[in-house]
């Protein structure tokens, strides 16, 4: 798979449900259509939680990487 | 005055209070859905009528204390202003109770549709041993507690999987609760076990690239709950009903039964405990 090369990241460690999307989704209303956000997520809950709520909000998720134990997610806002 | 039985009025919703005249009123509500015309009006009624205050039940209902039996009449006009009737009490079929699984982002079916139309066919039947509820939960988070209910359903899902859209990212696999899904991303597969599988969807919800799809809807029944002073958890009996036809197919020969072979005043779980379970599933699949 190609790289990605991502226009913001947020690092989302330590931050609970649902804090954690809330603050993905505000940092994506503030970035323009197409581009890509990353994000780092924690394992349980979050890894749970979050991408399903970013699909919902009609986003796509371009990858999913497991790093150890957290999670980094590409977002390309829609 | 009309002269009321008190075991009548108790079947219609009318719970005598210690006090003297008093009675607490429980209203028909489905799956704890209000709408906001009709709390306005309970406000208006608990104001003039009660203490200026309501009670809501552990069954997602809504009850008015301190009403004096002499505004019974008064009362129930009031409320049918804005089509709210009385509730159910006594050896009749209960609040019918759901989860928010509509609009709950893991609930897999319409469970306040189902809950109406539950209640439209059967609430407030009588005539059987005991009381019957019934209660609906959207998943297997199961927050309704379907268990606990005479009778229970849960919403359940059966899923598709497209190979051409699998990343291998693994996040199926460290979402699901029961580890039915293992993802060896080097090789590039998928072990699935289905058995394993409790069909809560959240890997397909939580699959960025629809690589684990919705195929099918269901649910699951659960029967024999009851709580109070024997409680006893309700068991599955059915896992993957395909259609709501089924369902109420299910839940009138469950109260046909329950009539048929319980006891005067056997809960249902007594009734299914006596008789036998694998004879209550023989009649009621």
């Amino acid at each position: 798979m190609k790289e990605i090369n991502p226009n913001e990241s947020l690092d989302l460690k330590g931050v609970a449900c649902p804090g954690n999307f809330v603050r993905a989704k505000i940092r994506l209303e503030q970035i323009q259509a197409g581009q890509i956000l990353e994000i780092i997520l924690d394992d349980g809950d979050p890894i749970k939680n979050v991408p399903r709520a970013i699909r919902e909000e009609g986003h796509e998720i371009l990858k999913v990487e497991k790093i150890h134990d957290k999670w980094k997610l590409f977002i390309r806002k829609t | 005055m009309t002269e009321y039985n008190i075991k009548d009025l108790k079947s219609g919703g009318l719970m005598k209070q210690k006090e003297k005249d008093l009675f607490s009123l429980r209203l028909r509500v489905v799956g704890g859905y209000i709408r906001s015309d009709q709390l306005v009006k309970l406000s208006r009624i608990a104001n003039k009528y009660g203490k200026g205050y309501i009670h809501l039940t552990t069954r997602q209902g809504v009850e008015i204390p301190n009403i004096n039996f002499k505004h019974f009449e008064e009362v129930r006009k009031e409320l049918a202003e804005v089509r709210l009737d009385m509730g159910s009490c006594g050896q009749r079929v209960r609040t019918v109770t759901a989860c928010q699984g509509t609009e709950c982002s893991h609930g897999l079916i319409d469970c306040l549709s189902l809950a109406k139309e539950i209640d439209r066919r059967y609430f407030g039947i009588g005539g059987h041993p005991h009381k019957f509820k019934i209660g609906i939960t959207g998943c297997p988070n199961g927050c309704v507690k379907p268990q606990e209910n005479d009778l229970g359903i849960m919403g359940r899902l059966k899923k598709g999987f497209v190979k051409e859209n699998c990343t291998y990212c693994g996040l199926c696999a460290q979402v699901c609760p029961v580890g039915a899904i293992e993802v060896d991303k080097s090789n590039r597969k998928i072990v699935f076990n289905k058995n394993k599988c409790i069909g809560c969807g959240d890997c397909v919800y939580s699959c960025p690239t629809q690589a684990w799809l919705r195929r099918k809807e269901g649910y699951s029944i659960f029967v024999g709950g009851k709580m109070g002073k024997f409680p006893k958890l309700g068991v599955k009996v059915f896992d993957f009903v395909e259609t709501k036809d089924k369902v109420f197919e299910i839940i009138e020969k469950t109260l046909e039964f329950y009539k048929k072979f319980g006891k005067k005043g056997e809960r249902f779980r007594n009734t299914l405990d006596r008789v036998g379970i694998d004879k209550y599933v023989e009649y009621a699949q």
